[in-house]
């Protein structure tokens, strides 16, 4: 209803600002559209009556409101568009404000690294913030994961939730059946989600784009549906229980004589332990973030980015596109099975409803929102996406709608995300003014 | 044999659903080239919307079925395809010319906000509806007494879905609206400086493929008896296997994937375990990608660099 539509009428272009008629006009039809739409989903409501037959009531006041809502709406985002102009416009920023935002720019990553350390000395008696953000810094984690496929590769993976799930059932099912610990199973569990990347890596090694995407998620639904159904290995849909904490050096953090603390000789707390898994996942969180940045200085990570750019392109200039892109998979998926690894102790229970569609679409929008390729972009949206999606908990029910809805419209509004550019790491002399938005996509 | 041939006929007509949801997705790829991620959704609205029309209609006390089930058809076929047309406006079409992941991702955000939409404005739980159509042919009754039947409802899932299929054959092929879509899908740029108007066009085809997802949606209403909001998703990544089995962009080839897909999940169901069938399809569709990525019917993707 409000979309721009690309060949205008000429009446439309001439007159810039459109009249009130016009907007009026719009408005109603917009609101028509909505009357018809959700005539029978919102004015009607079904349900099973207490008989198993089906009833149905009424809601016209619902209705009535949706269809107002709509067209209030339409007038809006009309006159916000007539105040912001056309979409084209270059807005001139002030040099001084300019450099300003740059300075801005380079201290928020170390200001944000300081104030993370720093989290549970300032909020050591609120657990809730503690459990937000080991919660934050997880996806923080998953989020630079699938940069390295998404956006340093360019492969488009809907099915990174198939390693977190790896990873988070090859601790669970380690430790509870060989009562391995904790920190010999971390790195088991990314050795095997790796594994299983490569192995969803060579079939996919031919496919480009949209079918990527498309098989990924069939992988990782096949992963989540077989877990469901090896009810003799995995629990099914009851999941695994009982996993085990992680220990510091073997000493387990809880009030027993041998815990750690009796052995320092301080008031057990179980804070102690959120504090603890805190600073494990923010140690997990900086590994990923670091491998990564060395990575892309490596030929490999160049390689990475060039086939991002134009995989014909790679293959001309001599690039084995195989091992870059297996690779991709194998480090991504790598650092989605600690952090599985790591959900899983967390929670102490997993189950395969935490490894639906919806984490992986959360993740990629994480990706996406951050800009595709930018690791501050990437740990900023997932503060923003974790932190809104704190905010709405109140509408749990309205969650889905409010976050597909935010997806479409950043879509629309910054396609390429909030932070990012995707300039190349490396280049020649001097960098040139070339922003990806001017570069062709390359179809990989 | 009898029990192979009773698999078949419930293979067939859960492949005419199927079909009939593929083509949506194989004719926006054909033209736009993207995948319409929330297609499945609109085939799950669709499925809703011919539920309440046809409460509505019951309760109004119309008793002649093949009445209520024409209106049902015509409602919920044009409100679907009103949705399918406010989607494409609200969240494609402004992308058209973004960065090619866009439009991708807003279809999934499109995909979870109808999925969402019909939870909470019709509720989580399953929708069951009692039989509307009942009775049905003995076709063979077997030695040990299993009998080979063929429902009225299934007759009817596989008629209209035939009826259907000749129609918008005959839309694509012999039509203005068609020449134009299958000018769009080779050079829009062209087409529209012939004189095509490829906004429109476009709509078109978003509106057709969401009119044939409510009918899939109604097909399936009729033949299990139930909707539910979550059923959009599974139905469309098989639909979407559907459409990459028969060549994407390929109508018949829809049909054909979609008829493929049907009887495979049946098979594999009847034979092998229930419990996997959807890992069955998915395989399938991974299988397919790699070994025959054009599909059955497709013609090979040129690679312009």
């Amino acid at each position: 209803m409000d979309g721009r539509s690309v060949s205008a009428p000429p009446a439309a272009q001439t007159s810039r600002a459109p009249g009130a008629a016009f907007i009026l006009k719009k408005a109603l039809i917009s609101a028509f559209v909505a009357l018809v739409l959700f005539s029978l989903m919102i004015g009607v409501r079904t349900e099973a009556g207490p008989q198993g037959q089906l009833v149905y009531w009424t809601r016209f006041d619902d209705l009535a409101v949706m269809v107002a809502a709509v067209f209030g709406g339409s007038i809006l985002v009309e006159l916000l568009r007539r105040w912001w102009g056309p979409v084209d416009t270059v807005r001139v920023v002030p040099p001084s404000v300019q450099s300003a935002l740059s300075l801005a720019r380079r201290l928020v990553a170390p200001v944000l690294l300081v104030f993370t350390f720093l989290v549970p000395v300032l909020f050591y008696n609120e657990r809730y913030i503690l459990d937000l953000a080991i919660l934050v810094l997880t996806y923080v984690m998953l989020g630079w994961g699938l940069n390295v496929v998404v956006g340093l590769a360019g492969l488009l993976d809907l099915g990174y939730v198939a390693f977190y799930a790896v990873g988070a059932y090859s601790y669970a099912l380690l430790a509870t059946n060989f009562g391995l610990s904790f920190w010999i199973c971390l790195p088991l569990a990314g050795i095997l989600a790796a594994f299983w990347g490569v192995l969803l890596g060579f079939p996919v090694l031919r496919l480009r784009g949209d079918y990527l995407a498309i098989v990924t998620l069939a992988f990782g639904e096949i992963i989540r549906l077989v877990l469901i159904n090896w009810q003799t290995l995995t629990g099914g849909p009851n999941g695994v229980t009982g996993i085990p904490r992680p220990t510091l050096f073997g000493i387990p953090l809880t009030p027993a004589d041998d815990g750690l603390a009796a052995l320092l000789g301080i008031e057990f707390s179980p804070t102690h332990r959120i504090v603890f898994l805190f600073y494990i996942i923010l140690a997990l969180a900086l590994l990923t973030n670091w491998v990564t940045i060395r990575l892309r200085r490596l030929p490999l990570g160049r390689a990475w980015e060039a086939l991002r750019e134009d995989e014909v392109a790679c293959r001309a200039l001599g690039i084995n596109t195989t091992t870059t892109k297996l690779t991709a998979f194998a480090t991504g998926a790598l650092f989605g099975g600690l952090a599985g690894a790591f959900f899983a102790t967390r929670q102490g229970f997993i189950s395969p409803e935490s490894f639906t569609f919806h984490e992986s679409a959360l993740v990629l929008a994480i990706v996406v929102l951050g800009g595709m390729g930018s690791q501050l972009g990437v740990a900023l949206a997932a503060l923003a996406m974790i932190g809104g999606f704190e905010l709405f908990r109140g509408f749990d029910q309205y969650r889905m709608l409010v976050f597909g809805m935010a997806m479409v419209l950043l879509m629309i509004w910054r396609p390429r995300g909030l932070v990012g550019h995707r300039a190349p790491t490396v280049f020649l002399k001097h960098s040139q003014a070339i922003s990806s938005d001017l570069v062709k996509e390359g179809h990989g | 044999m009898d029990y192979f041939a009773q698999q078949l006929i419930n293979g067939l007509v859960l492949g005419s659903i199927y079909g009939l949801i593929a083509i949506g997705y194989t004719m926006v790829y054909g033209i736009v080239g993207m995948i319409n991620f929330a297609h499945g959704d609109i085939f799950m609205i669709g499925g809703f919307i011919a539920l309440i029309t046809f409460l509505i209609l019951v309760s109004f006390g119309l008793t002649a079925i093949p009445l209520i089930l024409l209106v049902v058809l015509l409602v919920s076929m044009a409100i679907t395809a009103l949705y399918g047309w406010t989607v494409e406006r609200i969240a494609y079409r402004p992308l058209r010319h973004s960065f090619r992941l866009a439009p991708m991702l807003s279809a999934i955000g499109m995909s979870f906000v109808l999925s969402n939409y019909s939870q909470v404005t019709q509720g989580a739980r399953v929708k069951p509806v009692p039989p509307i159509i009942t009775g049905g042919y003995t076709l063979h009754e077997g030695p040990e007494g299993f009998i080979v039947q063929l429902s009225n409802v299934q007759i009817i899932v596989v008629v209209t879905t035939i009826v259907l299929l000749a129609l918008f054959t005959w839309l694509v092929s012999s039509t203005r609206l068609g020449r134009d879509m299958r000018a769009c899908s080779q050079d829009q740029t062209m087409a529209s400086l012939l004189g095509v108007d490829v906004d429109r066009t476009i709509s078109m085809t978003f509106v057709i493929g969401a009119a044939l997802a409510a009918v899939a949606g109604m097909m399936y209403l009729l033949y299990y008896g139930l909707v539910d909001f979550f059923m959009g998703f599974v139905a469309g990544i098989k639909a979407f296997t559907a459409a990459v089995l028969g060549g994407i962009g390929s109508l018949p080839g829809a049909m054909l994937g979609g008829l493929l897909i049907g009887l495979i999940e049946t098979l594999w169901s009847a034979y092998f375990s229930v419990e996997y069938k959807d890992v069955a399809a998915f395989s399938i569709l991974i299988v397919v990608l790699i070994f025959l990525p054009t599909g059955l019917l497709g013609r090979p993707e040129v690679e312009k660099v």
